[in-house]
């Protein structure tokens, strides 16, 4: 098979999958025990309101029908109204989820710019302390859930050394004005990302680390790692242009499962520093029985796991020539 | 072929010795293997504190054996509101004058039970999915594997959040929601394992002498990608762990069982995150030595898996 077809037949599953996901949060939140119309509906109506509600919603149709009727509108990016803000879920969650990926993109890029350097070394000086304290730190960091790194890092640089604000995303008062660049890079904002976005950091970092550690042992033990050596060249230079660099591929790979993780991380570390974002969106939406606005939150992370498992796909048959494809 | 070694004794007596084999070079992989007996320790302390947690009574004995945990942990006011630790109160009280140490002792049964029930659950599965995956192939695997695409597909936090918030938030839907996406990683990894085996001389011998399938998935195969599944199992009891620490954490725990989790949640949404030191950090060092010991103990088992790990060490 080539790399051409390869593509198409990924493409492929990619539309069965997005499919599939489609099908599920509908069975999720249509097909509850009980009466599914019931949470489309608010408390105090009439009789007369609730049914031309159910009508107004098209609930009363088959259920087929009903499917058919959701699927457009998802195609469409219509999530209908939230219960709660009165307004087109699509508004509501769009400015949130931008503010969710520029937490998650920054605390996943220094996850992985942190994790390849400080696995690379520990790999590099194998059976030192450094090696030996760099696991033991990486499987602590990797087993603590995001709250508790969250609670954490807010005890020491918040309630102890006063240095970070506790939460939300800009001090009162500092609205929103201007474009991407006064609204994204001004100091106070920084000031607000810089501890949930740690956390992110910290908890992301462990599985980058371990992976290029082994990795570069692998790489450590090939043939040419030794002519290199023996050609002379300096030890970093071998470290950085030819060890480091062959160690990077699997790399590529687990980030799309990192992804996965930030997206249920997002909705931890927002909770815990009151980021708003689509994460703590989704959370104060299941405990208001914001339908709409909840499964419009879970269909955005959902779809944000499948799109990059399929780049990194393609980016492995790209990166890697020997790959054959299954 | 002889008979012998198709007989179901010799059959039984070739697993148990593989199982001995198995249990021995897991425990030589303990020697000397620092972290993984750290692992070891802390886990059975654990184990221990959750099964004495609470007093015990044997009815047809007629006796009752004590409990650590000094109070009932969800009395009110066995001592004053947000009390700093004492010798009454080792991990002093929350606001409603609860015994944090208690609380903490209680809460170690619910992350065992999530834990284990969870694990095993998903790896029952998993392993099921792969081996049956893998053996049959053709349609069979085309069916298996999208579906373990589409569990790769949904956010596993997000999806549990949803799932408890429909069904309800009991131990048992949290377990089933844990378990719906954490087979996923367990089945890959089987399915990819019995591909390389089903290509062995054993499993065409065990074909020419007209065993079934079935034997040869779950007597043949299966003991030699079960000390795989117990890896997976020790990583899953993990992840199981942080989720439910995680699902209660955001207020979604089960209200009848006081959990790790849902004591950070009790301490957030009594808004004494700030003062209450002692209430805090208790239930968050738990949930990480937890965790940490299941980890511990999983990479030890890697070298077993993993022979070449050994001399990587």
């Amino acid at each position: 098979m080539g790399l051409r077809e390869f593509v198409i037949r990924r493409i492929l599953q990619l539309v069965v999958t997005f499919w599939a996901f489609f099908t599920l949060l509908f069975v999720l939140f249509r097909l509850v025990p009980g009466d599914p119309t019931t949470m489309f509906l608010l408390d105090g109506m009439t009789a007369e309101q609730r049914e031309q509600r159910i009508a107004e919603l098209g609930l009363d149709q088959p259920l087929h029908i009903q499917y058919m009727e959701y699927l457009s509108q998802l195609l469409t990016g219509d999530f209908g109204q939230s219960f709660i803000y009165r307004e087109p879920v699509i508004d509501i969650i769009i400015v949130r989820f931008m503010n969710t990926i520029v937490l998650m993109g920054t605390a996943l890029f220094f996850a992985y710019l942190i994790g390849v350097t400080f696995g690379a070394l520990m790999g590099w000086w194998r059976g030192s302390r450094f090696e030996r304290g760099g696991i033991i730190v990486t499987l602590m960091a990797r087993s603590s859930p995001e709250f508790w790194v969250g609670i954490v890092l807010l005890s020491v640089f918040v309630f102890w050394l006063g240095w970070f604000p506790s939460s939300g995303m800009r001090a009162t008062g500092g609205e929103l004005g201007g474009g991407f660049v006064a609204r994204y890079g001004s100091i106070d904002f920084l000031r607000h990302l810089f501890l949930p976005a740690l956390t992110g950091a910290i908890v992301f970092m462990a599985t980058p680390t371990l992976l290029m550690r082994n990795t570069m042992l692998d790489v450590l033990n090939a043939d040419f790692i030794e002519i290199k050596k023996a050609e002379g060249l300096p030890e970093r230079t071998v470290l950085y242009r030819h060890a480091a660099r062959n160690s990077v591929l699997p790399i590529v790979t687990v980030m799309a499962i990192a992804t996965g993780a930030a997206m249920g991380g997002s909705v931890v570390i927002e909770t815990v520093f009151n980021w708003p974002g689509m994460g703590r969106e989704m959370v104060r939406a299941v405990n208001n029985n914001d339908y709409p606005v909840a499964m419009a939150a879970f269909f955005l992370m959902g779809s944000v796991v499948i799109i990059m498992n399929f780049l990194a796909d393609l980016a492995y048959v790209y990166l890697d020539p020997r790959v054959e494809y299954e | 072929m002889s008979t012998k070694t198709n007989s179901p004794i010799t059959n039984l007596l070739d697993g148990l010795s593989n199982g001995a084999r198995y249990l021995r070079d897991k425990f030589e992989a303990f020697e000397g293997d620092r972290l993984g007996q750290i692992g070891l320790l802390i886990l059975a302390t654990f184990i221990f504190i959750g099964i004495f947690a609470r007093p015990i009574t044997i009815e047809f004995l007629n006796i009752t054996i004590p409990g650590i945990a000094p109070y009932d942990p969800n009395e009110r006011a066995v001592g004053g509101r947000l009390e700093p630790p004492s010798s009454a109160h080792l991990l002093g009280t929350t606001h409603l004058g609860r015994d944090v140490f208690s609380q903490l002792i209680a809460g170690t049964r619910v992350t065992l039970i999530v834990g284990s029930l969870a694990a095993f659950m998903a790896v029952f599965i998993g392993t099921n999915v792969g081996l049956v995956s893998a053996y049959f192939g053709g349609w069979v695997d085309d069916v298996l594997m999208r579906i373990t695409d589409i569990a790769y597909s949904v956010p596993f936090l997000p999806f549990a959040i949803v799932m408890v918030a429909i069904i309800g938030s009991s131990i048992v839907n949290i377990i089933v929601a844990i378990v719906l996406i954490l087979w996923r990683s367990t089945a890959r990894v089987i399915r990819s394992q019995v591909l390389s085996h089903k290509q062995r001389p054993y499993v065409e011998s065990a074909e020419a002498i007209g065993a079934s399938h079935i034997r040869i998935m779950y007597l043949h195969i299966l003991p030699n990608v079960l000390p795989l599944a117990f890896l997976y199992a020790a990583f899953a009891v993990g992840w199981a762990v942080i989720a439910e620490a995680s699902l209660s954490f955001l207020g979604f725990g089960d209200p009848a069982m006081l959990s790790w989790g849902e004591m950070i949640f009790n301490v957030y949404t009594a808004d004494a995150i700030r003062e209450a030191w002692w209430w805090v950090f208790p239930p968050g060092i738990a949930i990480m030595l937890f965790v940490m010991s299941v980890f511990f103990i999983g990479r030890t088992l890697e070298k077993v898996v993993n022979p070449e790990l050994r001399h990587k060490e």
